[in-house]
């Protein structure tokens, strides 16, 4: 049974993009912008495909892959993220000198790995989709080989993540030994027959563990400030959103599918996990003054927020994670956005004091940032308030109300630097001028804060949304 | 009585060559000893009836670790002298290392001899488990195989990418444009009025 059209996107995907990679090798004419303008229609077809064709559900490749419409979702949003992160990486790497036709090749690459972990149904699939996202990671990261940082950041990453490879692979073979099986069914089966054995909460938990590193939850987010820092910006933009997303995905996959009948046992570790991101998040990032290396941190402290619902282990929560998820990365990408369009005459700047007084040369860029700081802090009339909201009422119904209450005090004590960079922008004497931003990237962080005001505004597409999130869901139940 | 006989000779081949990676002066000498180690291992696992774990065993570890091995002490400037320096410093640690090894060999060896220890089932039948693990391979396991092959190509890119300098301004034979040359670029046809020469 291999039904290979359910998995129409992912071979799209791997065919194309080897495809590219012949059609990119050149010696004479540059082929970068071609080559990335096709990547991003690629991506683009790839999110919608999954619904184009009819919304199929079904196993394929005897099981190790799965098509259901939390697959879809999370597909939808990776391809969509992924191919704004290539749109707004190609004037930066122009201009930076970097314009090799291999990024775009390597990003194809990156959600190829992440569809099939989100998609896998296989302890195998996991490891190979975990694998093939991050060694394509690695490489972006150090995509910049002549900037000792860029390069440092990639070694950090990998190594780093060479480890958390190792507490993936000790953890499946831990279940394969105590349960005798990598498919995902058969572990639960296996679970239920044989009862709750050490080998398999142990296995677990290094998978999670694992797993955790790529989502970089405390206390395994070490590499995440220095990578964010050293990396290309618009590798940062991409790290920040889709590859998250596909690991937290993965994370819900496993905890309500080979370990649904076992809750009270991931409970606690998602928990520690959730309370301490959240904190580690929220007070480092209170003394950073470089705002790659804040938004690190408040990338940890999001992922937090995010591991909350999926704490309370109901359908519920798997909604409002997505909820969460979704309205986290339109708001990343629109940061990213804004952050490309800190250059000045001499080149690129990062420093949040570089944005101080931008509310009067550029107002634009200026209004769009505080819209997407006020909807992180959330705000109640933008969309950041609805997935918090989301996001801690599974929580609170199932009686994890302490967990929601640090929650809190962790978003208090994280609008404090959002607010500072909004006081900052408005308030500070201006020391310099952004010169004027290509057009992509001014339009996205546009397009995105309009999604944050817009969505709240116009009740029918809040109301669809709602119903798609919900069926996606419950696939997983 | 010829297996018996080439056990015990590879087994002494192994143990004796094994001795000789830690004991001769030449890191080279060392990696070359390794690899006849790691052959008599092989020829161990042949004898054991399982051939694919052999050839893995020479493909792998003597085609690419051991190869590996030789550049790292031919190309890196490593001072063994050094290294050796705090031997006996270390000797302590590493004689309890060797003790726990010890202690785990005894233990598996009591339990297969003594204990009640299950003997792994043995496919007796004619195909050889390079054709049973083929079989599956190719069928039941075709989407990890390709994917795998997927994750060394990137592996390959990112080699590619993050090492390649094209550097400019260097002459290099290009075969292409020799080869394309035409008759008009290479001659030219000069009008000489006879007598009086080019000058």
């Amino acid at each position: 049974m291999l039904n290979l059209h359910l998995v129409i996107p992912e071979i799209l995907l791997a065919v194309s993009a080897s495809l590219l990679l012949g059609f990119g090798v050149s010696k004479t004419k540059n082929r970068a912008p071609i080559v990335r303008l096709a990547a991003i229609v690629i991506l683009l077809v790839y999110a919608v495909l999954g619904y184009a064709l009819g919304s199929q559900d079904g196993e394929a490749f005897k099981g190790a892959l799965v098509a259901d419409s939390f697959a879809r979702y999370i597909k939808f949003f990776i391809g969509v993220a992924a191919a704004a992160g290539l749109l707004l990486a190609g004037n930066y790497l122009e201009r930076e000198k970097l314009d090799h036709y291999e990024f775009s090749v390597l990003t194809l690459y990156a959600v190829l790995g992440m569809s099939i972990m989100v998609a896998s149904n296989n302890l195998l699939s996991l490891y190979i989709g975990v694998e093939m996202q991050s060694l394509a990671l690695y490489i972006m990261a150090a995509f910049n080989r002549d900037s000792l940082r860029a390069s440092e950041a990639g070694l950090k990453y990998f190594v780093l993540g060479a480890l958390s490879s190792g507490l993936l692979l000790y953890g499946i073979s831990l279940i394969y030994g105590f349960t005798g099986t990598l498919n995902f069914e058969q572990i639960a089966i296996s679970i239920n027959e044989t009862g709750l054995t050490l080998g398999v909460v142990g296995g677990l938990v290094f998978l999670l563990c694992g797993l955790a590193f790529k989502i970089s939850a405390a206390p395994f987010h070490m590499w995440t400030p220095d990578v964010y820092e050293g990396s290309p910006t618009p590798v940062t933009g991409f790290f920040a959103a889709a590859p998250k997303f596909a690991a937290i995905a993965l994370i819900a996959r496993l905890v309500m599918g080979p370990f649904g009948d076992i809750t009270d046992q991931w409970q606690q570790v998602i928990i520690v996990l959730a309370a301490m991101s959240m904190f580690i998040g929220a007070i480092g990032a209170l003394r950073q003054t470089n705002i790659k290396r804040l938004m690190a941190y408040s990338s940890i402290a999001n992922m937090g927020f995010a591991l909350v619902p999926l704490a309370a282990g109901t359908v519920a929560g798997i909604r409002g994670m997505l909820v969460f998820m979704t309205i986290y990365i339109i708001t990343v990408i629109g940061i990213f956005a804004c952050i490309l369009q800190m250059r000045i005459r001499d080149g690129m700047v990062e420093k949040i004091g570089d944005l101080s007084g931008i509310a009067k040369t550029n107002r634009g860029m200026a209004i769009a940032m505080t819209i997407f700081m006020l909807s992180l802090m959330g705000i109640p009339p933008l969309l950041g308030f609805f997935g918090k909201l989301f996001a801690f009422l599974p929580a609170v119904q199932a009686d994890l109300i302490w967990l929601v209450v640090l929650a809190l005090i962790a978003s208090v004590i994280g609008a404090f630097y959002y607010l500072r960079i909004i006081k900052t922008m408005w308030f500070d004497e201006s020391e310099h001028e952004f010169i004027v931003p290509v057009r992509a990237l001014s339009l996205t962080s546009a397009i995105s804060a309009f999604l944050l005001i817009g969505l709240v505004l116009v009740p029918f597409i809040a109301k669809s949304g709602q119903n798609w999130i919900a069926i996606a869901a419950s696939s997983l139940s | 009585m010829l297996v018996t006989l080439s056990f015990y000779l590879l087994a002494f081949v192994a143990i004796s060559s094994a001795l000789m990676v830690v004991m001769s002066r030449n890191p080279v000498h060392s990696v070359m000893f390794l690899i006849v180690t790691f052959f008599s291992a092989a020829g161990l696992f042949l004898l054991m009836g399982a051939e694919f774990l052999a050839l893995l065993l020479v493909m792998v570890y003597v085609g690419a670790v051991a190869v590996l091995f030789l550049f790292v002490v031919m190309m890196l400037d490593v001072d063994f002298v050094e290294l050796k320096q705090g031997f006996l410093q270390y000797l302590p640690f590493g004689f309890v290392l060797a003790v726990i090894l010890l202690a785990e060999m005894v233990m598996v060896g009591a339990a297969y001899f003594f204990g009640e220890s299950e003997k792994l089932a043995i496919y007796n039948d004619e195909k050889s488990n390079l054709e049973r693990i083929g079989e599956v391979l190719y069928t039941d396991y075709a989407f990890f195989f390709e994917a795998a092959g997927l994750v060394l190509l990137i592996a390959l890119i990112g080699a590619v990418v993050l090492t390649l300098r094209t550097r400019e301004g260097v002459r290099k034979q290009d075969a292409h444009t020799q080869i394309s040359r035409t008759r008009d670029e290479a001659i030219e046809m000069v009008d000489l009025p006879s007598g009086e020469g080019v000058g």
